[in-house]
């Protein structure tokens, strides 16, 4: 296909020219003060941290390396020329994998709950400004902590193993969860609390039959995507001593025990992977019937 | 205030409002099921977790005693290495962020229906991206750490391999959600597939990614701060010491220090999304 386009003569094109150079000219400067600053920033870091492209460079084929040789059993041969031998520990991990699971499930649903009750608190459509407050500062804490602080200090408080892992994704979930709620609840229709209220019905009665209809679809969605992060989250409690297969991940890596990881990893990926099926599974559902 | 919801109404006007109050029996059942087995999964996960009264009250006590030990928080004689750590955390977020957000773009681009319709290399790309999130960042480090040795290098790697692939998800998503009309427009005054790209797509796509960047940075430094505790450099190392070490004002310390910066962060970087946003396109 030939396209024939018609240029312009220049007399014509000179000021239409300049009033676009005008156009974006400003434009041009600020673009050009930002990356500036941004990469003044990143040199300033680099610097910072010691940033060596060399050592990168050299090192890459080590990163490289690294994968062919986790896929690669003691003996030399691939991995999956002998899967039996791969996977020696398959029960010992499944287990470990199971625990790992179910450390992010307690951890959601505990911290799910409570952020249910504590999310009323929150919003400001249902709280005065006090009560409001209190909870937001509360949900801030329990969010801007990482998990695995929490966990560092649970395991010295309640002793190693899941229950301070469950208890360390427990708070984080609840903060997380607690502001997503609370933002729910902030955009509900307020009619219904109103005909509620107005009929004299307690607080209680007034979230049960006019708040909760509305926002459960919200809630039950934001949840569902809170256990497969928890899951990731739990799959790294291990390396402080709080349960689930991290540990085992840890001293395989420390320890190079190459095989181990890729196996550890593998299982891992595709756990999470079918997760991310199910929950896309379930939602599908859910907002059907929500 | 008198009560006047009375239970025994409540029948007479289920049965007027039949089709509203009552859910498909099915339905009902499935939910109490659903319900009933996750409350039973909840139980057993108490019970595995070796959830017990005595523990719970023996733990809380003892977390009681850690918090009356870290007042006041106090620094202790590293407070300038603290600073350090801390400028680290920073510089490690905003390297990983930046790294990742550069090498990520033109894999996303790759990844994009409207751009390349190749269902292959886009079925390949995503597929990866998904393999490498499924790893979290922490893990990441690890594996950094036996390449490049233990230090804040591992830790810049890290956050930007994880984040490599979040931004891949995310920026081609966004490419795909732009809108085809200004690339129409180009192609129909006989642009090139380059400048259908730069004029038509990238005005668009740029404040968005921008504010995914920012919004990330901001994150990457909360994931920032823990990375130490695998030896990866930044506050974390500091952190998970003082805690192994009982020293609690330090680690109130070290926690309040970790709290202001992400306080700081999170406003420089909300007020500039805003501005980005708010930015009229060409």
């Amino acid at each position: 296909m030939t396209v024939a386009i018609q240029h312009l003569p220049d007399r014509q094109l000179a000021p239409l020219l300049r009033a676009y150079r005008q156009a974006v000219f400003q434009r041009r400067i600020r673009f050009l003060v930002g990356t500036s600053v941004l990469f003044f920033c990143v040199m300033l870091g680099g610097w910072w941290v010691g940033f060596d492209i060399a050592l990168l460079a050299s090192k890459i084929d080590t990163f490289t390396n690294y994968f062919g040789r986790i896929f690669t059993l003691d003996d030399g041969k691939p991995v999956l020329s002998d899967p039996v031998e791969w996977y020696w520990g398959l029960i010992k991990w499944s287990k470990l994998l199971g625990e790992t699971l179910l450390v992010a499930y307690t951890g959601t649903i505990l911290g799910a709950v409570i952020a249910f009750f504590t999310c009323f608190a929150a919003a400001s459509n249902l709280a005065g400004a006090t009560t409001r407050w209190v909870a937001r500062r509360f949900l801030e804490f329990c969010r801007t902590v990482p998990e695995i602080v929490f966990a560092l200090i649970f395991v010295l408080a309640y002793g190693l193993g899941p229950m301070a892992g469950v208890l360390a994704l427990a708070i984080h979930t609840l903060g997380a969860l607690g502001k997503l709620y609370t933002e729910i609840v902030e955009n509900i229709d307020m009619k219904p609390v109103e005909g509620i209220t107005s009929t004299g019905g307690s607080r209680a009665e007034t979230i049960f039959y006019a708040v909760l209809p509305q926002v459960w679809s919200g809630f039950a969605t934001y949840t569902l995507l809170r256990f497969e992060i928890n899951f990731r989250g739990a799959s790294i409690m291990g390396f402080v001593g709080a349960g689930g297969i991290g540990q085992e991940l840890l001293t395989a890596v420390r320890k190079f025990y190459y095989s181990d990881v890729s196996a550890i990893l593998v299982m891992i990926v595709v756990t999470v992977f079918v997760l991310d099926i199910l929950t896309g599974l379930v939602l599908k559902r859910l907002n059907r019937v929500g | 205030m008198t009560q006047i919801f009375d239970p025994s109404r409540f029948s007479s006007i289920a049965a007027r409002h039949h089709e509203v109050m009552r859910l498909g029996a099915r339905q009902r059942q499935m939910m109490f099921a659903g319900a009933f087995l996750g409350v039973l999964l909840l139980v057993f996960g108490l019970i595995e977790a070796d959830f017990s009264l005595s523990r719970i009250i023996n733990g809380t006590g003892k977390l009681g005693d850690f918090a009356v030990l870290m007042f006041p928080p106090e620094p202790g004689p590293l407070f300038k290495t603290y600073l350090h750590a801390l400028g680290e955390t920073l510089a490690i977020a905003l390297l990983g962020t930046v790294i990742a957000a550069i090498l990520a773009f033109p894999f996303a681009v790759l990844a994009s229906r409207n751009v390349l319709p190749f269902w292959l290399t886009r079925f390949v790309v995503r597929r990866s991206f998904d393999t490498i999130r499924g790893v979290d960042t922490l893990i990441w480090a690890l594996i950094w750490i036996s390449v490049v040795g233990l230090g804040p290098f591992a830790g810049v790697l890290a956050v930007a391999t994880a984040d490599f692939a979040a931004f891949g998800k995310l920026f081609s998503e966004t490419i795909e959600t732009a809108d085809p009309k200004p690339v129409e427009g180009i192609r129909s005054t006989g642009g090139t597939a380059a400048q259908e790209f730069r004029f038509g797509i990238l005005p668009q796509i740029l404040p968005v990614i921008a504010g995914q960047i920012l919004y990330y940075f901001e994150s990457n430094t909360r994931s920032a701060t823990i990375i130490g505790i695998v030896g990866a450099g930044g506050i974390g190392l500091h952190l998970s010491e003082q805690i192994r070490t009982l020293e609690w004002q330090r680690v109130a310390f070290l926690v309040l220090m970790v709290l202001a910066v992400v306080a700081v962060i999170d406003f420089i970087s909300s007020r500039l999304r805003t501005a980005i946003s708010g930015a009229k396109p060409i």
